[in-house]
């Protein structure tokens, strides 16, 4: 079994967080002060999310006598 | 005219037949007949089609990976080379599988397994599920060496290298295939993927049968995850490709179904991005106007308000009592002037010009009766020309 998070785990992640701060961010109904927090926290998860994709590299393995052999 | 030894020439002719590119690699429809399994463990059979015939050997190893071997009068569909047994001067193909029939037969084999499955179901449009959107774990089930895998990476890790790929190693034609695809494919459905791809590359119907074999369709229809058939060119079609929850026409087609592509990724994470901005450049314009209003109310209410209306107050007091002290003081003056001239008029100066006199004693008192004043007292007598000292006798 796998126990470290896969790119793509955290990737979905940080995608499902952005797409729930815009739409909290656009209700328009928080305070400022959190509005601000949400704004920052937006910024910098779509620039992890950006950096997943741009530096992710495939990740190969071969099913070989019930086994996962690294490509 | 040369003249050859036996030896020369079946050399010659073995030769001549081991270059030939098409006696190489062939399937050869026919009849069989005289099947003989030798103790060796080899077959050797003849094959017929009209009134032509070839010797057919199968070696040993081959029988093993065939399986069940026809038997005579069965019309077959055997794959191999042709070779001069330079022993018996006879061609011979060697052959290395062999399957049911020809084209026609395998056709009308494959319409009745496709009708029976259909009936039973293994086709409906209402159990093909949807691929998931963002895939972590993609299950390929193909031949490891093959163009077709290398093309499946190459779009894999172009279009969304945060997913991972498990390679379920099989064998994709000739003997043994569909068991080799059957088993990858349970692999795989243990092995915690998300989406299957099944891919072959291009090749002859026979080289694409496997994936019409009925063990193979029936493990496709048991996959617990959405799998996509990619399987020969655009123009071929499995009996995998009914089964599967979306048929792509090729093995790089099927890499590019199931998966996102990174640049689509990168715009919606930008459009996201302008959302942001512009969500909190709207929330900021709300508090700025927020703000605007709260002030305005505070100034109305503040001391400041109070003191710059009293000192308003205060000003305008003091401009109206201006205007009314200058008005005043104007009436004044004017009074003023007019007893100045009352009081030149009746100026004693005036008088005396008129040729006047005026006595007094000489503590300025005017002497107005003659009993004031005392005989021998000097008095002055004030007239036009002067004052003329006298006294009275």
């Amino acid at each position: 079994m796998m126990t470290e998070v896969s790119a793509g785990a955290r990737y979905e992640a940080l995608y499902a967080r952005i797409q729930e701060i815009v739409a909290r961010l656009e209700t328009g109904d928080l305070p400022l002060e959190e509005s601000l927090a949400l704004y920052e926290e937006g910024v910098a998860v779509a620039s992890a999310c950006q950096q997943l994709l741009d530096e992710a590299a495939l990740r190969v393995q071969r099913l070989q006598g019930g086994l996962l052999i690294e490509e | 005219m040369q003249i050859l030894t036996v030896t020369e020439l079946t050399t010659y002719l073995r030769e001549l037949i081991d270059s030939d590119e098409i006696a190489r690699d062939i399937w050869v429809e026919g009849e069989v007949s005289n099947f003989n399994r030798h103790s060796s463990g080899h077959c050797y059979f003849t094959l017929k089609e009209g009134d032509a015939q070839l010797g057919a050997a199968c070696w040993r190893s081959f029988v093993a990976r065939i399986g069940t071997m026809p038997a005579n009068g069965a019309a077959i569909l055997a794959h191999g080379r042709v070779a001069f047994y330079e022993g018996r001067g006879q061609l011979q193909l060697i052959v290395d599988d062999i399957r049911p029939a020809g084209i026609g037969l395998l056709q009308a084999q494959f319409e009745r397994l496709k009708a029976r499955l259909e009936a039973e179901g293994l086709f409906d449009q209402s159990r093909k599920r949807t691929l998931p959107a963002l895939p972590r774990r993609i299950g390929v089930a193909t031949s490891p060496t093959s163009a077709a895998l290398q093309d499946i990476l190459h779009i894999l890790g172009r279009r969304y290298p945060l997913a991972e790929v498990i390679i379920a190693p099989c064998k994709v034609q000739g003997a043994g295939a569909a068991d080799s695809v059957v088993e990858a494919l349970y692999l795989l459905y243990e092995a915690d993927v998300d989406v299957i791809i099944v891919a072959r590359g291009g090749g002859s119907a026979e080289d694409l049968w496997t994936f019409n074999e009925e063990s193979v369709a029936r493990a496709v229809f048991a996959s617990p995850v959405p799998l996509v058939s990619g399987v020969g060119h655009e123009t071929d079609t499995t009996m995998i490709d009914y089964v599967a929850d979306l048929r792509a026409p090729t093995p790089s087609a099927a890499a590019e179904l199931v998966t996102p592509d990174r640049a689509e990724l990168t715009e919606v994470l930008d459009y996201l991005r302008e959302r942001l901005d512009l969500a909190i450049a709207t929330r900021l314009t709300t508090t700025k106007n927020d703000v605007d209003v709260v002030r305005r109310r505070l100034e109305l209410r503040s001391p400041m308000a109070r003191i710059g209306r009293d000192r308003q107050f205060l000003d305008e007091t003091l401009r109206r009592a201006e205007v009314r002290l200058s008005h005043r003081m104007s009436l004044e003056h004017a009074r003023l002037d007019g007893m100045r001239a009352r009081l030149t008029a009746l100026s004693p100066h005036a008088i005396l010009m008129r040729g006047y006199a005026v006595v007094r004693q000489l503590d300025g008192r005017v002497v107005t009766q003659p009993e004031q004043a005392a005989s021998g007292e000097a008095l002055i007598v004030t007239m036009r020309g002067g004052d003329l000292p006298v006294r009275v006798e």
